[in-house]
């Protein structure tokens, strides 16, 4: 059996982790390679690094990480953040990244998809899609990070981005996002029983049953979380070693 | 130690690049004849298409060097289904090193997606030397059926050979570089003592 995924994602600023963490055993706490191997060490089943840079000086320094990310960590990682065009999934992928994520610029011009898969493959194309649902209960797609909205559906455009060669889907609900109440496993579930592509849940985890729920009510096949780790609320050892007890497969 | 990594048009070499060096092996990557054919250990990785490899590959004589190899040769993902007989993608006759066909996966379940990305348990045959229910790290679309030089199989829509082993030639689907400690021992065991 495919064991279900837990990612902790790292959001990056000019080379350094944007939020505190709580690991006093590290040299900096502010270095994303650093936390990135202590995660892989504890754990982590992949790892993903979001440049929330927006400067071109930023971005080299970005680029410079994941090369050290690449020589330091072994298990696979995502990179996402600013990516808008080909060059920058060449650069990312030469420096060593596994796979990137692309949102704002793929909604914009979908065609990147296409781009990306036929030159690199499938498996390195994750589409990460922002999603809120108004009261009528529609999901509709967020550009930049959740601040410009969109008129396309979640389901239709992740039905695109599948059809256009997506290897992943990672979706974080907004109206989730930050809360710590678990992920959005009914709109998850959804996209898993429709998509066969794998799907990521990103946004609301709060405690290690929401993890529990979000593999076994959303059929999610992976979990991305960024604070519960960061601030070592939740254990990457004990959430696995929860998920297990709980009959979901988990490598350990 | 001398470890050469083969270069040819296959993506995703640095990550072996980089798990050599944390063995503490300086490898190089080349296409030179005499330094593949002078190395202690060859590795053969990649991630790509396998038609478009294996032309690569002729092209420059590197399918006739790969198979007259006699120092411990080990392939990965992309290189194990390419030392085989014949691959399903693109309909492309392989290295022959294994006398088997590599298939692609057809699933018959929904929850059986495709590629097969992600980590998955594999078991260690008679023939073979691994940790058994060990998790390891796969991207693959094709496999190579369980056959007579078969050292671990995983189980995924079928049972397939998650590693080979014949003569001096070893083979993983699993990407070892990408296993974290597992994958590490893995590659460990083939520089030290294969």
């Amino acid at each position: 059996m495919l064991a279900k995924r837990i990612i902790p994602c790292l959001d990056v600023k000019d080379g350094e982790t944007v939020k505190g963490t709580n690991f006093v055993n590290l040299r900096s706490a502010g270095d994303p390679v650093e936390l990135g191997k202590l995660y892989s060490d504890q754990g982590a089943d992949e790892l993903a690094f979001l440049d929330i840079t927006a400067s071109h000086e930023g971005r080299k320094t970005f680029t410079n990480m994941v090369s050290r990310v690449a020589a330091t960590v072994n298990i696979p990682f995502t990179v996402g953040g600013g990516i808008g065009e080909l060059k920058d999934v060449d650069r990312l992928l030469n420096a060593g990244a596994d796979k990137v994520s692309v949102n704002s610029a793929a909604l914009r011009r979908p065609e990147l998809i296409d781009e990306i898969t036929n030159h690199f493959g499938s498996q390195v194309c994750v589409v990460a899609i922002d999603a809120r649902q108004d009261e009528s209960g529609r999901w509709t797609c967020y550009l930049n990070g959740g601040r410009i909205p969109t008129d396309r559906s979640l389901f239709e455009w992740a039905h695109e981005a599948q059809e256009r060669g997506a290897g992943e889907i990672l979706f974080t609900s907004m109206n989730h996002d930050g809360v710590k109440a678990g992920f959005a496993n009914e709109a998850l579930r959804r996209l898993s029983d429709e998509l066969c592509i794998p799907i990521i849940a990103s946004g609301g985890a709060g405690c290690m049953e929401h993890f529990r729920d979000t593999f076994l009510l959303g059929h999610s096949d992976a979990a991305l979380a960024a604070s519960v780790f960061h601030f070592g609320e939740i254990g990457i050892p004990e959430l696995k070693h929860y998920l297990k007890s709980e009959g979901i497969t988990i490598r350990l | 130690m001398k470890v050469a990594i083969v270069k040819y048009n296959a993506g995703n070499i640095y990550s072996v690049v980089h798990s050599m060096k944390r063995l503490g092996v300086e490898p190089v990557v080349t296409d030179d004849v005499p330094t593949l054919r002078s190395a202690d250990r060859v590795l053969f990785p990649g991630q790509g298409e396998a038609r478009q490899a294996i032309g690569y590959l002729r092209e420059h004589g590197l399918d006739e060097v790969i198979r007259s190899l006699t120092q411990p040769v080990l392939g990965i993902c992309i290189g194990q289904q390419l030392m085989c007989r014949h691959s399903e993608e693109g309909d492309t006759d392989c290295l022959g090193i294994f006398p088997v066909d590599v298939l692609k996966f057809r699933p018959t379940r929904h929850e059986d997606k495709v590629p097969h990305m992600g980590w998955n348990m594999i078991n260690s045959t008679a023939a073979g030397n691994f940790v058994d229910n060990s998790f390891v790290y796969f991207v693959h679309s094709f496999y190579v059926p369980v056959c007579e030089f078969t050292t671990a199989v995983t189980d995924y829509i079928v049972p397939f050979s998650a590693a080979l082993h014949r003569d001096n030639f070893y083979a993983t689907q699993f990407h070892p570089e990408k296993s974290g400690a597992v994958g590490e021992e893995i590659l460990r065991k083939f520089i030290e003592n294969p």
